[in-house]
């Protein structure tokens, strides 16, 4: 019997198809933001707790406004300013005796503050603050932390803070999980992330 | 008669479109991969702020969505134009959120029950009298882990 070719399938709607298929899924998904600042509440107390009395050189008061104007330490701050600010405030290590610092790299003034452990950052700001606003602020707080834990660590272990805490969280990370752990527990204690926030005025 | 005959000269000859499935199919497949369904239809404006100091959020079945903003500009007409509080598909009042993360809760296994984020998508020009508000009833929930979802980017964008 004679071989005959097999008529071609007229394959002119495929693309249609497949664009009516690439459509409904444009339409119904998103691209999802799964990643942020991760804080941490204070409970609230039942019992009014005296707060512990610190001293006014170890604050670093950041007020925000209505506006979005900073105002850091009673004096009015440009934004772009403000992460270095608080790393000259937390590095600073003015502390003596029992409160001395001996990692700190900062100019040990006696106006700011005495040691990391010590230092506290408050951060105020108005119910008309700027979401936005808020979330840049807090941003460069944090930031500021990482770049003088990102310091130590390096120091200390050869690796960035940050890349120890993502290969922490990583559920693939195959290396010793509880030394890393442990590492990153003396790094957090040379730098506690003390940020306190107020109640919006 | 000339040995070479001149091809009839019919028009260009029509482009081949098979590849062009192929190309949609490729583009089909990419938003696949790196998009998800839609689990909430967004009834509020939700242009998140720009931070780079952030931390990925993994295991999805653990995260409790709190959505905040003005409404979308079809329901400005009805609810008008203040930032409001979205949970799960409806508009809530700041009421509602202690009751709203109950139920969460409660829709979980019992181990995982204190591993639960609180992840807040809060539009980026919301009043921070809400957010405090949020957070004020996420203390109460005794939900004292959140994030601020945000998206990657220089933090000196949310001032513009």
């Amino acid at each position: 019997m004679a071989k005959r070719a097999a008529p071609e399938v007229n394959a002119g709607s495929m693309a249609d198809i497949a664009f009516l298929l690439l459509i409904f899924f444009l339409v119904t998904t998103t691209i999802e933001t799964d990643s942020g600042i991760t804080r941490k509440l204070p409970p609230i107390d039942d019992e009014q707790e005296d707060p512990p009395i610190l001293k006014e050189r170890n604050i670093f008061v950041v007020l925000v406004n209505a506006n979005g104007d900073l105002l850091v330490e009673d004096e009015i701050m440009e934004f772009k300013n403000l992460r270095q600010a608080t790393i000259d405030f937390l590095d600073n290590g003015g502390g003596l005796g029992d409160e001395a610092c001996d990692y700190c790299q900062g100019p040990r003034l006696t106006s700011s503050s005495d040691n990391p452990i010590k230092a506290v950052v408050s951060l105020q700001n108005d119910r008309k603050t700027q979401y936005g606003r808020y979330i840049a602020v807090q941003n460069e707080l944090v930031a500021a932390y990482n770049v003088l834990r990102d310091r130590e660590a390096n120091r200390l272990y050869n690796i960035d803070f940050t890349e120890m805490e993502d290969a922490y969280n990583d559920p693939e990370f195959l290396g010793d999980k509880d030394k890393l752990k442990e590492k990153i527990g003396v790094i957090k204690n040379l730098f506690p992330q003390k940020l306190s926030e107020a109640e919006p005025i | 008669m000339s040995k070479f005959k001149k091809k009839d000269d019919g028009g260009t000859p029509a482009i081949s479109t098979a590849s062009l499935p192929d190309i949609v199919f490729m583009l089909l497949f990419f938003f696949m991969v790196v998009t998800v369904m839609r689990d909430n239809s967004l009834k509020v404006q939700n242009i998140l702020p720009f931070a780079d100091q952030v931390e990925k959020l993994d295991k999805k079945n653990l995260i409790m969505y709190i959505y905040a903003g003005k409404p979308s500009p079809r329901y400005q007409e009805t609810f008008g134009t203040e930032a409001r509080i979205q949970l799960n598909d409806k508009y809530a009042s700041i009421n509602d959120v202690q009751q709203f993360i109950k139920e969460e809760r409660q829709s979980k296994r019992e181990e995982l029950r204190d591993k639960l984020t609180t992840a807040l998508k809060v539009d980026k020009e919301t009043n921070m009298g809400l957010v405090s508000d949020i957070k004020q009833e996420l203390r109460k929930a005794e939900a004292l882990k959140i994030n601020y979802t945000t998206k990657q980017g220089e933090a000196g964008l949310n001032l513009e």
